[in-house]
């Protein structure tokens, strides 16, 4: 392989703190959830990178299963924001307070 | 070497640049969409590591399945509202930023010091092995149903409770699911055949003049 293991690890290090500073700096609920998907790309670019350069599946398995999580995630999360959407009419994690301390 | 070099290249700047434009546009649908060329740029980088079967199921579960489903909540959740609403926290930006940069200055440490590889520490599955195999399809095949059968049908209880889960909370909890199913049955049996439509009608109309009455 041409490329070093090197430069996966980087962009898949380059889309995890993306995401983190998304979910950080965003107020829309929805935004904090796909900066947490856009978390997800880079965890797995590191799975597969390692799975292929380890020569071993166990990457390749354990970012199927990361998949997994992050479609139950992704479906738990909007089922609350559409059971949410029948109380309040704006969705910023500044305003939906009432469990905050 | 050059042309994986030219294509890892172009997938990782352009991944890069989408994933700026994930957290920073205004329109959360923008913002979806833009989720998108990231995950298609990084199923590329997943072909460029001889992973085609990920790269597959990549853009199949996340392009056409998470970003859809996310598409659609926009729809059901009316966001044009609040388009004039400011879209990240004033204050908490200013520590932020910094906590963003250390974090990628410590993982990216991590990523460019030299990780070493070892021919001792490799997996049985080299390139060779993969094509012999058939495919990385046959080679993920090989270990999803032997070696790790167990947490493969956690994964999948994980998915049916997720789904009953996000049925139950998005129900509405006002109108009593239950006790409307009889009426539905009737509903449907009557669109059914015109017989039982006629019959709702002829049920209804003698209702119609005692109301008058």
């Amino acid at each position: 392989m041409g490329i070093p293991l090197n430069a996966y690890l980087l962009v898949g290090a380059i889309l995890f703190s993306l995401g983190t500073l998304g979910v950080l700096i965003r107020r829309s609920v929805l935004v904090i959830f796909i900066s947490v998907e856009l978390m997800l790309q880079g965890v797995n670019l590191t799975f597969v990178a390692y799975s292929a350069f380890l020569e071993d599946m166990a990457g390749s398995m354990f970012a199927v299963i990361s998949l997994t999580v992050a479609a139950a995630e992704a479906a738990v999360g909007l089922a609350i924001l559409v059971a949410l959407s029948r109380r309040v009419t704006e969705f910023y994690v500044d305003r939906l307070d009432s469990l905050k301390w | 070497m050059t042309d994986q070099l030219i294509a890892f290249t172009y997938l990782s700047i352009v991944a890069t640049v989408a994933g700026v434009g994930t957290i920073s546009l205004r329109s959360p649908v923008h913002c979806a969409l833009s989720l998108v060329i990231v995950v298609f740029h990084v199923a590329g980088m997943f072909v460029l590591l001889g992973n085609g079967f990920l790269a597959a199921i990549q853009v199949i579960v996340y392009a056409g399945a998470i970003v859809v489903l996310f598409l659609f909540t926009m729809m059901l959740l009316d966001l044009r509202r609040h388009e004039q609403e400011r879209t990240v926290h004033r204050r908490q930006i200013w520590l932020a930023i910094p906590i963003a940069i250390l974090l990628f200055v410590e993982i990216g440490t991590i990523a460019v010091t030299k990780p070493e590889i070892s021919e001792g520490i490799k997996g049985s599955f080299s390139p060779a092995t993969i094509s012999d195999l058939g495919g990385s399809a046959q080679a993920l095949a090989t270990v999803l149903f032997n070696e790790y059968l167990l947490p493969f049908e956690v994964a999948s209880v994980l998915l049916l409770a997720a789904a009953v889960g996000a049925m139950v909370l998005a129900r509405n909890p006002d109108e009593d699911a239950l006790a409307s199913v009889p009426d539905m049955i009737q509903d449907a049996s009557g669109l059914a055949d015109g017989d039982g439509g006629q019959e709702a009608e002829s049920v209804e109309a003698p209702s119609a003049p005692s109301r008058d009455g």
